[in-house]
């Protein structure tokens, strides 16, 4: 293709024969299958792909994988948009669409670049320093800091693609698809083991990709097609491309990142994998380190491995002129490969005064000139790299003059870190290994063992044989047969040791910018100063200076920073230490993390059999935990205040039902029900006799009160609980934690039967009348009286009737199989039509309940025993209970306790702020004494004037005295006067005719 | 995310379990008789181990079963696991 003026004619593994189109900042640009994006732009020759975080430096493509600093580009655009996708790692699709971040108004001319002039005004911790005053000026600076500083921007809509998750289980999970990870899985699977192998690259291989090494005297990669054949082959065997293994938590659980490729419309665009591996192989390779020099991170200065890569998978030339910088051998690797693809390689400078590894004298030997103790100063060029300062060394320090060497690229490599990222989230302990000088896995923690390059062991033949090894000694650990392990052949490279060389510095760069974090623009002057200032702990280092932070969290410039400061603060690098390492590896989406929880899917939504006619009836839910419960049913023009009273008049002259199938129900049976409830309810119930319903209060342990509600005798051993709707999940589980954990001994078996039975309340001076329309069954007063029980076939249902009332009217509970729900719903507003029955919501139930004084969880708010509310003789004197014993601490004893009072406003007519604390005096200065607070309000209609319940000190001694209840929230004031807690039919006849 | 091996149901999720809190905290067998001392210490004194901790926990969306657990505060190591109601063997 004609754009692609770097790609080299044949070779790689890219697909000719399937050409993309895609633009990048608008320009029309092609590629192959088989290119990431970065590749792509090499092969189109741009190099300048994004601005620094900062500085808003020009950078280029640095790396050819995950570790990939500066190539970080905004892909796609609208609701699709994702930012700091790194360009190495995005696959190459058609009609991909991605431009560069961090730039305006354009990736060449960037207004900000100017903040790399002014540099010197700009040095570690300068936020901190410089916009901490004036203090509230903070938010203003933050806006422009926020603008200029930063990454790429998050979409603005919804996300319209969808998320899955999958929960997996296996013997060995394999961390890496490289030689390693390959062997791993091969020595795992043939022992017969469930095998689940994830790469993040979308193509097995791993370093091999980039290398052209040989196994069993083939080409590498055959190896890998055949290992690949021969897993696929294997029923157990789950392959993962494209799969980030971002996380290691407790136990071996795994989280692993899945992009589905290519994007359709009816897969999920990504899968988070959850899998609980009884053994995990760690096999997740090396990062190659940068050197530190002057102006190190112009265009076209690159790992050694990322140009090699380039090179031989994707075919590009990534220079015309090559120059490499290097302290190891590998880097050779890197030379003869540029050489060989007809790359002019000007020179590679070695800081080791002895070059005699083999691959340096192949180097040699082809021709390439190898400067020994010889060392790149700087950078040279503008928008990028045009030459070199080499200068020589001695005894590690810059000696001489440099001189300039030509090269369009400079291929850098300052040895290599295994990724230990997963094996440090394992919480496995680290050993600094001075042969390779990086961290190496040390102990074990979880049922992981690393293996290859990721501990350590660089060499093609070690990174197969240890791969083989974890493999079969995981297969063996997870309790699967010991199978032969077979190691292919492979040639040994000898190499020489490197050189660890942290900080090049020559006199005439001491001001010159030396960069150790590519992305977070971090100078190993900015280490200098942030180590003068006294942050001599990497934990510290790290946020003062930014170091290691980022979407690539420091992959490249972890152990330069840390030997930096090591030689600093005059320290060994394990006594520095590295700092932690945390999930994810890499960025991940939220979509994916979130998955299909989202939207009606957030979470489960508990309805009731009447919802249906709740919805078509216009009701305006509310949600009370899961359930959905109707408000109130405004009429068309009626306020929610007016269908509010509306519906509490109505109960209070006529009949109204409410849906209360949400109450927690709990079926209580065996020898000892009577016992168990006596422990769990303050009051008597041995003595409750059939048929009869009783109310019972619930303590906790230290005696506050935990729930209440009524429960019914059904026979001698079987008993029936009703719970708060709130309070239904807690109250079985606490009661199973009695049962189970205290009381053994007790045979008494509970069963939670709330989705079990719809349940109706009738209320109102007219409720026996529509129920007697309904059934045959006696209900007069004489037959079931107040606080009795009958069972009875109700317009032909088999129905439980309670005679309880929560809003102090004559009432009827039905209880129907849920599947009768509605039917039953439907009969009685049929047959209460004649006297005008009102469906009625919470809000009219909370009023009714206000007029009468009852507590709910706005009053047992966990701070209130039974004696606050009124309730201290309902405690009987001859049983213990749960709870009981606390009531005797001084404390729940002392007589300034709150206790629940009522109150009425002065005007009669200003609403009683909610919330609110009760004063003596408003007009006190602060702190002015509050003895109360407001915990239910309401207007009343029945009344004509608003109520509140309030717990206040002394309360009881108090009814009559005026207080003001006043609310910083509404700045409102309003003057009322204590009253019993009962507004509204204090002896309670009405419920009793 | 911890693998809570139930006694009666083997190796679940930690999210199909609810923690319940201490699981040697003894009731006084006659609270009246306890002295206030000892009815505080057992309803809200409570140690912070660093290392191995007995509670409970109840396999809530799983067999609703109470269990004890010796669990390892540092390292999440389930040491042991046991039916509720019976006393841990070491």
């Amino acid at each position: 293709m004609s754009t692609q003026r770097h790609r080299l004619a044949d070779g790689g593994l890219i697909d000719r024969s399937r050409p993309y189109s895609f633009t990048f900042n608008g320009r029309a640009l092609q590629g192959y299958a088989g290119d990431t994006l970065a590749s792509a732009l090499l092969a189109n020759g741009v190099s300048v792909v994004g601005r620094s975080f900062k500085y808003h430096r020009r950078r280029g493509v640095f790396g050819a994988g995950s570790e990939e600093p500066n190539a970080l580009v905004q892909l796609e655009t609208g609701a699709r948009t994702e930012p700091n996708m790194r360009a190495t790692q995005v696959e190459l699709y058609d009609r991909l669409t991605a431009a560069s971040q961090n730039c305006w108004p354009s990736v060449e001319f960037d207004v900000n670049a100017l903040t790399d002039v002014f540099s010197r005004f700009l040095p570690a911790g300068f936020y901190y320093k410089t916009f901490m005053w004036p203090r509230s000026w903070w938010m203003r600076y933050e806006q422009y800091i926020r603008d200029a500083g930063g990454m790429g921007i998050s979409p603005r809509t919804p996300d319209p693609d969808h998320y899955a998750h999958r929960h997996a289980h296996c013997d060995v999970l394999v961390a890496g698809g490289g030689p390693a990870g390959l062997s791993a899985a091969l020595a795992a699977a043939r022992a017969g083991a469930r095998v689940i192998l994830a790469t993040e690259d979308f193509a097995w291989g791993g370093s091999l990709l980039a290398e052209r090494a040989a196994i069993d005297s083939r080409p590498a990669l055959e190896w890998v097609r055949n290992s690949v054949a021969e897993l696929s082959a294997h029923p157990d065997v789950t392959l993962l491309l494209r799969s980030n293994v971002f996380g290691y938590f407790d136990h071996n659980l795994f989280a692993i990142a899945q992009t589905v490729h290519p994007r359709s419309a009816h897969a999920p665009r990504q899968r988070l994998w959850k899998v609980r591996a009884r053994q995990a192989v760690l096999a997740t390779g090396a990062i190659e380190r940068p050197l530190v020099f002057a102006d190190n991170d112009l265009p076209g200065v690159m790992l050694a491995s990322a140009a090699r890569a380039y090179l031989n998978r994707y075919a590009v030339k990534p220079g015309e002129r090559a120059a490499v910088f290097t302290n190891n051998d590998s880097a050779y690797a890197t030379a003869l490969d540029l050489h060989r693809a007809g790359v002019a390689v000007s020179a590679v400078m070695d800081p080791r005064a002895q070059v005699t590894g083999e691959l340096p004298a192949r180097a040699r030997a082809a021709g390439i000139e190898v400067l020994a103790a010889h060392a790149v100063v700087r950078a040279t060029g503008g928008r990028r790299v045009t030459g070199v300062q080499v200068a020589a060394m001695e005894n590690g320090a810059i000696r001489g003059q440099p001189r300039e060497l030509a090269c369009d690229l400079l291929c850098v490599s300052g040895g290599w870190s295994p990724a230990v990222h997963l094996f440090s989230q394992s919480k496995g302990r680290l050993r600094y290994d001075e042969r390779i000088a990086a961290f190496v896995p040390d102990v074990s923690v979880q049922a992981e063992r690393s293996a290859g390059a990721a501990r350590g062991s660089f060499a093609l033949a070690d990174c197969l044989a240890e791969g083989a090894q974890a493999g079969s000694a995981a297969a063996e650990a997870a309790g699967l047969r010991r199978a032969a392990v077979s190691v292919p052949g492979t040639t040994r490279i000898s190499e020489a040791p490197l050189l660890p060389l942290w900080d090049i510095e020559s006199g005439a760069t001491r001001t010159a910018k030396r960069f150790v974090d590519l992305q977070n623009d971090v100078t190993a002057r900015d280490i200098a100063l942030a180590a003068r200032e006294g942050y001599y702990s990497v934990e510290h280092l790290k946020r003062y200076t930014a170091l290691g932070m980022g979407t690539d969290q420091g992959k490249t410039s972890n152990i330069n920073g840390l030997a930096i400061l090591a030689v600093l603060i005059d320290a060994q690098i394990p006594e520095v230490g590295t700092t932690t390492f945390r999930p994810p590896y890499t960025p991940v989406t939220l979509g994916a993390i979130a998955g299909s929880e989202v939207g009606a899917h957030f979470d489960p939504v508990r309805e009731t059999p009447m919802h249906g006619w709740h919805a078509q009836a216009g009701a305006r839910f509310m949600n009370a935990g899961l359930w959905r419960r109707p408000m109130f049913y405004a009429r068309p023009g009626e306020s929610d205040l007016d269908a509010t009273n509306r519906e509490a008049l109505a109960v209070r002259r006529g009949v109204g039902i409410v849906d209360v199938s949400t109450l927690g129900k709990i079926d209580v049976q065996g020898r000892d029900a009577a016992l168990f409830l006596e422990r769990v309810y303050v009051n008597r119930w041995r003595n409750l006799a059939m048929g009869k319903v009783r109310y019972g209060l619930m303590l906790r342990e230290d005696g506050m009160i935990f729930d209440d509600g009524t429960t019914t005798r059904f026979g001698e051993q079987h008993f029936f609980m009703t719970t708060s709707t709130a309070t239904a999940e807690r109250a079985m589980s606490t009661l199973e934690y009695w049962l189970q954990v205290h009381w053994p001994e007790l045979d008494v078996r509970l069963t939670s039967v709330t989705d079990q039975w719809a349940a109706v309340a009738l209320a109102g001076p007219e409720s026996r009348a529509v129920l007697s329309a309904l059934t045959s069954a006696a209900v007069s007063n004489a037959a079931l009286p107040y606080m009795g029980y009958c069972e009875a076939s109700v317009r032909g249902i088999p129905a439980r009737i309670f005679r309880i009332s929560f809003s102090g009217e004559l009432a009827y509970e039905i209880n129907v199989p849920a599947d009768y729900g509605l039917a039953l719903w439907d009969a009685l507003l049929e047959a209460g039509r004649p006297c005008g029955i009102t469906p009625y919501g919470t809000e009219a139930m909370t009023v009714l309940r206000i007029e009468k004084g009852h507590f709910t969880g706005m009053e047992m708010d966990g701070r209130t025993t039974p004696g606050d509310v009124g309730l201290g003789g309902l405690v009987a004197a001859d049983k213990d209970c749960i709870g009981k014993r606390s009531l005797d601490r001084p404390a729940l004893r002392a007589p300034d306790r709150r206790q629940l009072v009522g109150l009425v406003p002065h005007d009669r007519s200003t609403i009683i702020p909610r919330g609110a604390q009760l004063v003596t005096d408003p007009q006190r200065a602060l702190p002015n004494p509050i003895i109360g607070h407001v915990t239910s309000t309401c207007h009343s209609p029945t009344l004509g004037h608003p109520i509140a319940l309030a717990l206040l000190e002394r309360g009881r001694e108090r009814y009559g005295e005026t207080l003001f209840a006043m609310s910083p929230l509404t700045n409102s004031v309003v003057g009322v006067e204590a009253t019993h807690h009962v507004f509204y039919d204090p002896k309670g006849e009405r419920l009793r005719v | 995310m911890m693998l809570l091996p139930c006694p009666y149901c083997g190796p679940r999720d930690v999210t199909e379990f609810t923690y319940g809190g201490d699981g040697d905290m003894a009731r006084p067998s006659d609270p009246q008789a306890a002295s206030d001392a000892q009815w505080a210490s057992y309803v809200y004194i409570r140690d912070n181990p660093r290392g191995p901790h007995d509670e409970l926990w109840q396999h809530s969306a799983g067999c609703r079963r109470w269990i004890r657990v010796r669990r390892d505060t540092l390292t999440h190591e389930v040491l042991l696991t046991a039916p509720a109601g019976r006393p841990v063997q070491p």
